[in-house]
């Protein structure tokens, strides 16, 4: 797919599919240890313990839901206090509004901070995943696309400072990698 | 794929140990078969069955359109609602669907939190039965309002007058509680989605379903730095799902128990409204889920383990119910009120009702006593048969709360007797038509179980799995 006679073309990335998960999470012991920085393993499913592997941190998608879940409960408070207790107290059998009427508030005030919070959550997710993006380099190869069923797939982009097309490729082939692919784009 | 067998699935470090569990997946199954059997029911044209089941279903669902219509056409009248009995069927038929929506989310967010990794296989299924029973659900209140086109009245802003709603009213947490829970439930099943919706959009042959399922996958990679967060928004939405769940029946519980009518004014309605959500949900994900293995082949994947789950956790949530509905007769007696002892002596011995509330009794309390034995568990029949009593028992449970706690009030010159009309049955019928149909789309257009989540439960998805086999292999060859 990739190798082209098209000389506008760059090398993009390697791609390299490993046999198991198990092969996969040493090769990128082995990646994360050469110091390489831009580069992912695609799998099916995702392996628990490859973040440790990889040397990633921990996300912080869920300061992006706290914040949504704030929101939510302020913007609750807000509707249900200024509108009942402020702009037109509406007195209902016989129920006071006043300060002391917040109780009757809590359960539109859960639920919104609930509300809020899942939609942080899919929004943030979207931003922090940069989705959509219909259009990838990493889909015109057709190794890659195992992924979705049960290709276990590293890959090393040649923007990262120690892509070297020959070393990377005997790196990822002592890896134990089971086929390389130079990705062109 | 007819053999989809591997030898990496040979025996996992848990197996060895003499700590052996039931796999989740049976027979050794390979990644790929995993992906083939579920994408093929996408795939490939559908059985006989489904069209025998689908035709009837959009028939019932156009019974409902027509009912609809007739009532919004003619006016409320048309329904059996009197005075006093404001309340008939329509929210006898509300609280029924919504309770059944429990389950999905229980599946998909509670047994989620709790490390049950046995739900992998039917929480796709059981939440998209939520969002379809939700649906249902929405389509009785908002034309119990009566005139159908002020049903933004419900929404929270003010009218002519500038009156604002009563956000003191339990009717209005309703609103909140359910459409909040419509829109996370919705969120979660699409998040989960997303993975799967790239498989099957990079296996699709024609252009039309690489388009259609590849802009729904969002240009999906299962990089691992995708998955990291992927993983934590599913963490997050299954935590903020867990009390929404719960608050959800709570609230609607609220629209009876914070009245003072005997027979409603109850503080024990929010668990018990729970449980009972929970038991009747699970009935429906059963009545549903036996059927479907058996028509798809799916038996490898959701396991005769995973319906003793689910039976089992019948058996535990009806015999919750029935402990409330005891303990419901002995607060009435234990309270010295007469209007209270009087509700429940017209519910359970002399009311109009009185065979409802035995109805009730058997299906939702006796029935499931059955699932205290293994075989019972095991036997689909059996499952079934009980999962299907459950389903009528607790529509009958809403009723035997709703009618006759209104029907017989405090001064004899507001009794009146209801009996619903042809067109709230006709209604009613017709929202297991739409539920059906809604089902059976979702069979054939998306994957029924959630593809990524079986992945990872296979023995051979744990990064250690092969390190440990090579151990134990050496550990072999040096004795």
């Amino acid at each position: 797919m990739s190798a082209t006679a098209n000389s506008t073309k760059q090398p993009y990335a390697y791609v390299a599919e490993f046999e198991s998960a198990s092969d996969l999470y040493h090769a990128a012991e082995k990646v994360r240890d050469a110091g390489f920085r831009k580069w992912d393993v695609h799998t099916p499913y995702p392996v628990h313990g490859m973040d440790h592997a990889m040397g990633m941190k921990k996300s912080w998608l869920s300061a992006i839901v706290l914040g949504g879940g704030l929101t939510g409960f302020l913007t609750a408070f807000v509707l249900e206090f200024f509108t009942q207790v402020k702009l037109y107290p509406t007195v209902v059998q016989n129920k006071p509004t006043n300060l002391f009427t917040v109780p009757a508030f809590f359960p539109v005030m859960f639920e919104l901070t609930i509300l809020f919070s899942a939609f942080a959550t899919l929004f943030g997710l979207l931003i922090v995943l940069l989705l959509p993006r219909w259009n990838h380099p990493l889909f015109e190869s057709e190794l890659f696309s195992k992924f979705s069923d049960d290709g276990f797939i590293l890959v090393i982009e040649s923007r990262d400072p120690k892509f070297r097309v020959e070393k990377t490729r005997e790196l990822l082939e002592s890896a134990g990698a089971k086929s390389v692919e130079l990705l062109e784009a | 794929m007819a053999n989809g067998t591997t030898d990496q699935a040979a025996a996992h470090p848990s197996e060895a140990e003499g700590v052996a569990r039931e796999p989740l997946v049976l027979n050794n199954r390979s990644f790929s078969w995993v992906t083939n059997q579920i994408c093929s029911i996408v795939e490939n044209r559908q059985p006989l069955g489904w069209w025998f089941l689908f035709i009837p279903s959009v028939l019932l669902a156009g019974c409902l359109g027509f009912t609809l219509v007739y009532l919004v056409s003619t006016g409320v009248g048309v329904w059996g609602n009197n005075q006093p009995v404001a309340w008939g069927w329509a929210i006898v038929n509300f609280v029924f669907w919504i309770g059944i929506g429990h389950a999905g989310t229980l599946i998909s967010a509670i047994l989620f939190l709790t490390r049950q990794r046995w739900r992998t296989s039917v929480n796709r299924a059981s939440e998209a039965m939520t969002l379809f029973a939700v649906v249902c659900a929405g389509i009785f209140p908002g034309f119990h309002v009566g005139r159908f086109w002020m049903v933004w009245f419900l929404a929270p802003v003010p009218n002519a007058n500038a009156i604002w709603q009563n956000f003191k009213s339990p009717l209005l947490w309703d609103v909140f509680a359910v459409s909040t829970y419509f829109t996370v439930s919705v969120i979660f099943w699409y998040i989960g989605l997303i993975p799967d919706l790239a498989t099957l959009r990079d296996r699709a042959r024609t252009k039309i379903r690489k388009m259609a399922y590849g802009f729904f996958a969002l240009g999906w990679r299962g990089g691992n730095r995708q998955w990291q967060h992927y993983e934590m928004g599913y963490l997050l939405l299954a935590a903020l799902s867990t009390p929404l769940v719960l608050s959800v029946h709570s609230v609607v519980s609220f629209d009876f128990a914070t009245s003072i009518v005997p027979g409603w004014h109850t503080t024990i309605f929010p668990p018990y409204f729970v449980a009972g959500a929970i038991f009747g949900g699970f009935a429906m994900v059963l009545t549903l889920m036996i059927p479907c293995r058996r028509i798809y082949g799916l038996q490898d994947m959701i396991t005769m383990k995973h319906i003793d789950n689910m039976a089992k956790i019948i058996l535990l949530t009806g015999s919750i119910v029935g402990y409330a509905y005891i303990m419901e007769l002995f607060i009435s007696y234990y309270s010295a009120s007469k209007y209270e002892t009087d509700a429940f002596h017209l519910r359970i011995l002399s009311g109009p009702y009185t065979p409802y509330y035995y109805c009730m009794f058997f299906c939702n309390v006796i029935s499931p006593q059955i699932f205290w034995f293994e075989k019972a568990r095991k036997n689909l029949v059996v499952v079934f048969i009980v999962a299907n009593f459950v389903n009528a028992g607790m529509w009958f449970e809403r009723f035997v709360i709703i009618p006759t706690s209104i029907s017989i009030d405090f001064l004899p010159g507001q009794w009146g007797i209801y009996h619903p009309s042809w067109v709230e049955m006709l209604m009613f019928a017709g929202t297991f038509g739409l539920f059906l149909s809604l089902f059976l789309l979702f069979l054939r257009f998306l994957p029924v179980i959630a593809i990524a989540e079986v992945k990872g439960v296979l023995p051979q998805a744990d990064p250690h799995y092969h390190d440990w086999k090579k151990l134990k292999e050496g550990r072999r060859a040096g004795a």
